[in-house]
């Protein structure tokens, strides 16, 4: 067992790019389901069109990658209006349907053999992300090196530019949810028939919370795609989702940072058990009968499922959130 | 070893919360002559614009499979001069072009038999080098239609029914319908029982857990007031974790029951069908049949419906409300893992088989209506029929994406749902 590596992976994972993306697809889900009481599952999708966004504009068409940055925004922004129209007037569920749905639907269409020419069906596209990284003021250095914790001038810079989109997402967050616009969503979420007799129209600040939410999804998609410098339509599929939601409830609802401290801690977490069984399993530490590698893989997912139960039965608040304002009734 | 080490690591970092459905599509099948596997048979698989996708020979059991990189449709060549001498495709029909859904391993039937009076040699010219005429193919859709239809209809029924009376959206029950068919594989192929023997205890251990899981579990969240969405999003945490289980004891492939594998089709009027979906079939309408009547007919059934109604009021007039949620739960389990063992004769048994289907079930009810038992029945007929029929026109892997044009069109203009009531969707 080298546990000094799996050390060293474990502390990146404080401030790595998966945790970057995690925490931005949790700020947008926090958006929706934290303060607007909106059942979001989709938002997988949010982040994928942000990539293919940028993926499909630089490596399929040779466009620039700002371009593809604004392409990203503007298909986040007509995805939340097309997700919203038909069911933000109707229970809660109907979103939760409908989005997931799509969710699936979209990874459908990135994987789809006929569209191989675009979208580069299940292999996904490469090489779109040199635009980004020739920005790179630290090329050619030495990045940092802290001992455990070392990180590439590569990494650097993603790790520069994706905490800069976190802290000012957050910042946006924590004005808008202070003004009196935030102040109606949440009483959305608590009561929305109260709001509409005060002469709100929910439906409308409804899709506003859509729209915000998912183009923070989308940043987090930038910063996925970026990172890797490949798409690949598999990554956004539901179980994306499903850890979104269980960080932004770890993290606590409705708590500007919750989803920020929550992807932190989510991914510690993740990072250090699945590398731990992945050395155990590798180096033969468990009889054959009982994991084998393959089977490690698995267990991370079995883990956020038993987390996100657990959590909703015995702390629906997370860490830092308050159960008032948690407490969603089913409308 | 580091390296190693890191670079598993990157690998499982860089995919992140990757779907692991996208594993397992294959071509396979079995090449027997009068029951004698055939073997050395050279099969060729190629994507639809001609790339190809893979080849194999048939093993000393006539068995060959070729791994394909996703769902679509793909032209399986065998190689006749591969052929024993003697023996040639009955059909004439070398060349097939089968679809295969995400997550599947289609198995390809090529009839062998003693070629007669020709020799192995190819046969130019023959009239069915083309392939099914159009009219075959719409008939061979409109019956698979149906077949997946009742298949969706089963676990949709369950579904609504449970929503009906709890108000859960209970996001787990793909995972119902995949317990089907992994018990009914585990007795079955692991066993070694007759499936039908298998099928059948399969869906009495479904319709108990179905029992157990609402009495030690829904149950008991209902008595701490657990409120409705908390207790969905429950529903798809259990879900993720009962799904990866299932992934870490069977394993990502999808695998197919011992018995009755690629079985012949026969002709009835203009439909080519094997006789176990006709089996299968029959099955699940009565079993539809008999849940649908029940509640129409039966005490025991307009109780349940009294509690959908307002569990309240059933509740005063004297209905034990508890035990009716309970029997809904059982009958729903016992539907899902019937759907399951049905779904796994037709496109064989996989860990995320239920999830897959789980969108059109839920395309399904609310088309028909949320919470009403033959809403869910028309509802699964549509979807089924359309995913199926639109394939003539839209390439196969994206069949799905009709299901839910309809159900978004459906929820802009009659959100409800074709039978529901305007009450219900709030």
């Amino acid at each position: 067992m080298n546990w000094s590596s799996i050390f060293s992976v474990s502390l990146e994972a404080i401030i790595g790019s998966t945790t970057i993306a995690y925490a931005l697809a949790a700020i947008g889900l926090n958006v929706h389901f934290g303060y607007t009481g909106l059942l979001n599952f989709g938002q997988s999708a949010f982040l994928g069109v942000g990539a293919y966004g940028i993926a499909i504009t630089v490596a399929t068409f040779s466009q620039s990658l700002w371009l593809g940055v604004a392409i990203g925004l503007a298909a986040a922004v007509i995805l939340a209006l097309l997700l919203g129209i038909p069911t933000l007037r109707l229970r809660a569920d109907y979103l939760a349907i409908v989005t997931i749905a799509a969710a699936e639907i979209i990874r459908l269409f990135y994987r789809a053999t006929d569209l191989r020419k675009w979208t580069g069906a299940s292999d996904g596209l490469q090489s779109f992300s040199q635009d980004f990284y020739d920005l790179n003021p630290f090329a050619g250095s030495k990045g940092i090196d802290l001992g455990l914790i070392t990180f590439t001038d590569r990494e650097l810079w993603i790790l520069v530019v994706g905490w800069t989109l976190v802290l000012l997402s957050c910042l946006v967050v924590y004005l808008l949810m202070s003004s009196p616009w935030g102040r109606v969503l949440k009483a959305i979420r608590e009561d929305e028939d109260a709001v509409r007799s005060l002469g709100k129209n929910v439906f409308s600040y409804k899709m506003q919370s859509l729209v915000l939410g998912g183009v923070i999804g989308a940043l987090g998609g930038f910063v996925f795609a970026l990172d890797r410098a490949a798409v690949q339509p598999d990554t956004y599929g539901t179980e994306f989702t499903f850890f979104a939601y269980t960080i932004v409830i770890l993290g606590g609802a409705a708590r500007v940072f919750g989803p920020v401290v929550g992807s932190m801690i989510f991914w510690v977490l993740l990072v250090f058990i699945d590398s731990t069984l992945s050395e155990a399993s590798n180096n033969k530490v468990f009889p054959e009968w009982f994991m084998t590698t393959s089977q490690a893989g698995s267990v991370r997912y079995i883990l956020v499922g038993l987390g996100l139960i657990l959590l909703l039965i015995y702390r629906p608040q997370g860490i830092f959130g308050d159960k008032r304002e948690v407490m969603l009734d089913g409308r | 070893m580091l390296t190693a080490f890191l670079a598993c690591l990157m690998l499982s970092f860089g995919l992140g919360a990757t779907s692991a459905w996208a594993e397992g599509e294959a071509l396979q099948g079995t090449l027997t002559n009068n029951g004698a596997p055939v073997a050395g048979v050279k099969i060729k698989a190629s994507t639809q614009d001609g790339a190809p996708a893979g080849e194999d020979t048939s093993d000393e059991q006539g068995k060959w499979s070729i791994p394909v990189t996703g769902p679509g449709t793909y032209k399986v060549e065998l190689d006749i001069a591969s052929l024993p001498a003697g023996v040639g495709v009955t059909n004439n029909r070398p060349t097939l072009t089968p679809t295969v859904a995400e997550g599947q391993a289609r198995n390809v039937l090529f009839p062998l038999g003693s070629a007669g009076g020709t020799t192995g040699d190819g046969q130019p010219g023959t009239k069915d080098s083309g392939g099914p005429s159009s009219f075959d193919r719409f008939a061979d859709l409109l019956y698979s239609g149906i077949h997946f239809s009742l298949i969706i209809a089963l676990a949709a029924l369950g579904i609504s029914l449970i929503f009906g009376t709890t108000g859960l959206t209970n996001f787990a029950h793909g995972e119902m319908v995949t317990l089907g068919g992994l018990l009914t594989f585990l007795f079955n192929v692991t066993i070694g029982m007759p499936l039908v023997l298998a099928g059948v205890i399969s869906v009495v251990i479904g319709a108990a857990l179905g029992y157990f899981q609402d009495r030690a579990f829904w149950g008991w969240l209902r008595k701490r007031r657990t409120n409705l969405v908390t207790t969905m999003i429950i529903s798809i945490g259990l879900s993720l974790l009962v799904r990866y289980v299932y992934l870490y004891f069977f394993g990502g492939e999808s695998r197919n029951y011992a018995d009755y594998n690629a079985q012949a089709g026969v002709q009835y009027g203009p439909f080519l069908i094997a006789p176990k979906n006709l089996i299968c079939d029959v099955i699940a309408l009565v079993a539809l049949a008999g849940v649908s009547f029940a509640l129409v007919g039966t005490r025991l059934g307009k109780a349940t419906r009294a509690v959908a109604d307002n569990p309240a009021l059933a509740a005063a007039s004297g209905i034990n409300v508890d035990r009716i949620i309970r029997l809904v739960w059982t009958i729903g389990g016992a539907l899902a893992a019937l759907s399951g063992v049905i779904l796994g004769t037709f496109q064989g048994v996989g860990f995320g088989m239920g999830f897959q289907i789980l969108l059109l079930i839920f395309a399904a009810v609310t088309l028909g209506g949320f919470g009403t038992a033959w809403g869910a029945l028309l509802g699964s007929l549509v979807i089924g029929l359309f995913i199926q029929i639109s394939t003539l026109w839209i390439p196969t892997e994206l069949k799905s994406v009709g299901a839910l044009a309809v159900l978004i069109v459906i929820l802009l203009f009659r959100p409800q749902g074709i039978l529901g009531r305007r009450a219900r969707i709030g």
